[in-house]
């Protein structure tokens, strides 16, 4: 499994907006490049971001060619119960990389 | 009368502090941390945005992984990493009584590698050896850098001081030439910084990814023009021990990230 950092807060009061970071490994190969024989070195991408909250979606990011290595996203939702959060991040070649973390609301 | 007896007490003070005090004033000196954006200083400093500690997720997994003819893990003689190696990097480069020479992180890592796991060493520069060295250099993180304090290693350090201030390449600079006389200014749109190594190894959002000191003194070495050294070349870890000696005392930030 690659590397994934997840910041959720492990507490926050209901209603309170908080914020979500997610930072994922991945090389994100443009697929534009080339190696020093000439030869194009294949698109290796990140395509698409979710995060679920109890099974709903509540976040989803399409991701191109031109984002950076190793992806942070950050974003903001509100607290609304205890749960789950689950991410999910798929890419070219198969690629699939879950995370997971608890939040408790009080 | 007086004078004279000022005189002789500077002298005995630039005695006593041979080559360790640096070039830059110490009062002035700078991390280069303090040359970045606070974007960028605000990636560093929060564990879940700096993507370097993705390489010290990394580095846990393979201190618990068995390697080589001898099926031992770091962590099978070592423990934990974060008591056994606590204020390690502060003080590498260090010297190797085996070789009579100084070795860096990454050197004693494979040396480890070789003598102890009796497995193949990392080539410099692998994801392995980053990650490694990675997670040993953040268990000394608001350290004081003090390598060079050995004695045994003046003749390196001297060494190094030599190299930094010898005119190299096809544009003739020495790394003193903007390292001390110029980090206030830039060069198109970068700061000049100090040369204080105090981050190692770190994440370069230039390259995208993580690198050793080794890798950043070559970059700058073909910047001037020059034959870049050799990995791990002993001129190579004659001028990271300089370049930690000048850094004597400031914080060790690794993994940091730079621009």
């Amino acid at each position: 499994m690659p590397a994934a950092l997840v910041n959720v807060p492990a507490k926050a009061k209901r209603g309170a907006v908080i914020e979500i970071k997610t930072l994922m490994s991945h090389v994100m190969e443009p697929g534009y490049r080339h190696t020093a024989a000439g030869e194009v070195v294949p698109r290796d991408i990140i395509t698409s971001f979710t995060c679920r909250f109890n099974g709903a979606e509540i976040f989803r990011a399409d991701l191109f060619p031109a984002i950076a290595a190793n992806p942070f996203l950050s974003f903001f939702t509100t607290a609304s119960e205890s749960g789950r959060f689950e991410f999910e991040w798929i890419g070219d070649n198969g690629f699939v990389a879950t995370a997971s973390a608890a939040i408790t609301v009080e | 009368m007086m004078r004279r007896a000022v005189l002789a007490i500077l002298a005995l003070l630039g005695a006593a502090l041979p080559g360790l005090a640096g070039e830059i004033a110490e009062s002035a000196r700078r991390s280069g941390y303090e040359f970045m954006s606070a974007d960028t200083k605000a990636m560093q400093d929060d564990d879940t945005a700096n993507p370097a500690m993705l390489s010290v997720l990394d580095g846990e997994t393979l201190w618990r992984t068995k390697a080589g003819a001898a099926g031992k893990s770091c962590s099978d003689c070592h423990g934990a990493v974060d008591v056994s190696m606590k204020g390690v990097a502060a003080r590498y480069p260090a010297f190797n009584a085996a070789s009579g020479a100084p070795v860096d992180l990454g050197q004693r890592v494979n040396l480890c590698r070789r003598q102890h796991q009796e497995a193949e060493p990392f080539a410099p520069e692998s994801r392995e050896l980053l990650a490694l060295t990675a997670l040993i250099a953040r268990q000394s993180r608001g350290m004081p850098i003090t390598a060079g304090d050995d004695p045994r290693l003046a003749p390196s350090v001297a060494r190094g001081r030599a190299l930094f201030m010898q005119r190299q390449g096809q544009l003739n600079l020495a790394c003193t030439n903007c390292h001390d006389d110029n980090w206030d200014k830039h060069l198109a749109g970068s700061a000049i910084t100090q040369a204080q190594p105090t981050g190692y190894p770190i994440y370069r959002l230039e390259w995208q990814g993580m690198g050793s000191l080794q890798r950043r003194l070559r970059g700058c070495m073909t910047g001037v023009r020059a034959q870049a050294y050799d990995f791990d070349a002993p001129d190579m870890i004659a001028l990271e021990l300089y370049l930690m000696s000048r850094a004597h005392g400031m914080a060790v930030e690794a993994p940091a990230v730079r621009p």
